[in-house]
């Protein structure tokens, strides 16, 4: 009985100590902040930016490697909204207005399905030697398909402009 | 009730005189006609004819597209040539989807259905015939009417006052005038039709003090009616804003953010409650209405009955043409319009006039730093900040301009009007209203994509997982045939 105790309690003892002290010495970094950002990002891990990923490129962001307006996808919003969030300036001004979207060829597609099955958001639909067809609301011109595609048949285009998606230019005085 | 009048405001020079004194001229028919589907607050209507046919007057040519709509009927007989883009009456210069007939010149219309009194059939049924009929708000907003009627009969508290908009009060349009001289009678019915529609305990007639003529032909139409009330307001821009007459008329403030029914109002501008009229007791579909053609490069400013779809290159000859080349085109009044890329574009269902301006008109000085005057301020009939909003919308700051009243902003000009710097105030204003709606459309998008992209991974990894589960099957002697299926997919 008493053995019983004492064992147990030096084991605990000891058993906690080493957790302890294992938690300081293989202690990993990670920053809260990050994470948050992340959970900004478009999840698409697209690669756009030049990062490996979202969360790369989030770290990359938090750390002030890269601008607020590196992610294409996200657009001004997400350039506002992380400008908010790391209190930094932004300027808008480079930003893209109008962002690209995949258009297949359909002359040219073979309907090999290897660009949807790259996509990130299921925005290519089609069947084996089928024409494929990307859906322009759930495409985040992230490439991939261009990059997928053997016969060269994605292009990357803006959205036609239309009267719901015009807006008012800047007035340009000074 | 003047004492209760809405702060702020501006007095413009009225220039409609001009166009004030001429009858309303009916016009021969145009060779062509191009109605855009496009016409009304809310989303495109959806083709119902194919190049190639023919048809008739009042016939369907465009049903209701999603959501927010409105129907769009042929003004007259003829054959479809196209269905296509063409260059739309807004000031980008943007091309969308019309109708384009070949007007044949018979002006056949189509068989109108025999109407009962409208008075005694039910008020849903009425509502939906006025929104068959592809009837929108004709001041301006071109929202459509039948929403509004369905809206007041669900509302709450019910509606106490249907308010006829006859204010008027952008500078040069004569065409409310007109009508309400003219044809007094059909907008007394079309009020009386609206109010029976959303049970509505009186009708107030809203008229500015400068149209006598069109304040005594009301009075006289709305004589044998005791709950019908002409109401005179002063003249002041803009008094034919919905919410700066219901607190003229009233006394009543609608809420920030609020609508004319918080306060147990409907109002409808006296073109739309003609049209009503039109609608219900002769069956005829929103295929015309009363433009005022005027400004200084025309030869005989006049209002005209035009068809929608009509060039306004062809309303502008009908009155004389230009004297010299129009500086600019505006469709609607000068204080709100816009400018139109050229006069190749349609009339729409919400045009109440065609402006070709000469030089003398538009004299545009440059803008120069604002002096914090603050007049804008005074004349901000919302009681906003207009200088604050600007600034703010010029920092790419759209919150810190939302902060000073954006969202309340009806975009008037009030404050551009009595700006000494000449700064465009209004342009700033529809800059940030714009880029925030921009935004918002983004990040909904994102959230959408974003959504997407976290489902397909989780499909991958359940598929990564049935493999192996698959895998491991193998082995045993029976293997599941779906998980072959799959591995072979792969």
């Amino acid at each position: 009985m008493i053995a019983a105790i004492v064992v147990l309690t030096a084991m605990g003892l000891l058993l906690g100590w080493g957790l302890g002290y294992a938690s300081r010495i293989f202690h990993v970094d990670s920053d809260p902040l990050v994470e948050e950002v992340t959970a900004m990002m478009p999840g698409t891990q697209c690669g756009q930016c030049g990062y490996a990923g979202c969360t790369p490129a989030a770290e990359a962001v938090v750390h002030g490697e890269a601008p607020v307006t590196l992610c294409p996808p996200g657009g001004k919003p997400l350039a506002v909204a992380l400008a908010d969030k790391l209190g930094v300036e932004v300027n808008l001004d480079g930003m893209s207005d109008v962002p690209l979207y995949a258009k297949i060829d359909r002359e040219l597609c073979t309907g090999c399905m290897r660009c949807s099955k790259v996509c990130p958001t299921d925005a290519i639909v089609g069947a084996n030697k089928q024409i494929h067809a990307v859906i322009r609301s759930a495409c985040t011109g992230c490439e991939a398909c261009d990059n997928a595609c053997p016969e060269d048949c994605i292009d990357m285009q803006p959205d036609p402009m239309t009267l719901d998606t015009w807006n008012w230019p800047k007035p340009n005085v000074a | 009730m003047w004492f209760s009048a809405f702060r702020g405001g501006v007095h413009p020079d009225g220039f409609k005189e001009l166009s004030s004194q001429l009858p309303i001229k009916t016009l021969p028919l145009p060779k062509e006609l191009r109605v855009s589907l496009r016409q009304h607050a809310g989303s495109e209507a959806i083709p119902v004819v194919k190049a190639g046919e023919r048809v008739l007057k009042g016939q369907l040519i465009g049903r209701p597209g999603e959501g927010l709509s409105a129907a769009v009927h042929a003004p007259t007989s003829g054959i479809v040539t196209a269905v296509e883009e063409v260059l739309a009456a807004h000031p980008s210069g943007i091309h969308s989807k019309a109708v384009v007939i070949e007007v044949d010149g018979k002006d056949e219309a189509i068989p109108t259905v025999a109407t009962l009194d409208p008075f005694t059939m039910d008020r849903a049924e009425l509502a939906q015939r006025v929104s068959e009929a592809g009837i929108v708000g004709m001041g301006g907003a071109a929202f459509p009417a039948a929403v509004k009627l369905s809206a007041a009969t669900r509302s709450k508290d019910g509606i106490e006052t249907l308010m006829i908009n006859g204010g008027e009060c952008e500078p040069y349009l004569t065409a409310d005038d007109r009508l309400m001289r003219e044809r007094a009678d059909q907008i007394i019915l079309g009020a009386r039709l609206i109010q029976y529609i959303i049970n509505a305990g009186r009708i107030a007639i809203a008229i500015e003090d400068n149209k006598g003529e069109a304040i005594e032909a009301m009075r006289a139409a709305a004589k044998p009616y005791s709950d019908i009330e002409v109401v005179v307001v002063p003249t002041r821009y803009p008094m034919g804003s919905a919410k700066q007459m219901i607190q003229a008329v009233t006394g009543k403030e609608v809420p920030a953010g609020g609508r004319s029914s918080d306060v147990g109002v409907l109002m409808h501008n006296v073109a739309t409650a003609y049209a009503i009229a039109q609608c219900l007791t002769r069956g005829e579909p929103l295929i015309s209405r009363i433009v005022t053609i005027s400004g200084g490069a025309v030869k005989r400013p006049q209002n005209v009955e035009a068809l929608i779809g009509t060039p306004i290159s062809h309303l502008v000859e009908q009155c004389g043409g230009t004297s010299d080349t129009p500086d600019r085109i505006i469709l609607g009044g000068p204080m709100m319009g816009v400018i139109m890329p050229s006069t190749d574009v349609p009339l729409n269902k919400g045009s109440a006039g065609v402006l070709a301006l000469n030089k003398r008109e538009v004299a545009a000085p440059a803008a120069s730093p604002c002096i914090r005057c603050a007049r804008c301020v005074d004349a901000c009939p919302m009681g906003l900040v207009p200088l604050e909003m600007a600034n703010h919308a010029r920092a790419q700051d759209f919150d810190g301009a939302n902060d000073y009243g954006l969202k309340d902003c009806i975009l008037c000009g009030s404050c551009a009007y009595v700006c000494p710097s000449h700064i465009p105030l209004v342009h700033y204003f529809q800059y940030a209203k714009g880029e925030q709606s921009a935004q918002k459309a983004t990040a909904k998008r994102s959230d959408y994509t974003r959504e997407l992209s976290d489902a397909k991974r989780e499909r991958k990894e359940k598929e990564a997982a049935a493999k192996a589960a698959a895998k491991a099957a193998k082995r045993k002697p029976k293997p599941a045939k779906k998980a072959v299926a799959e591995e072979e997919d792969e």
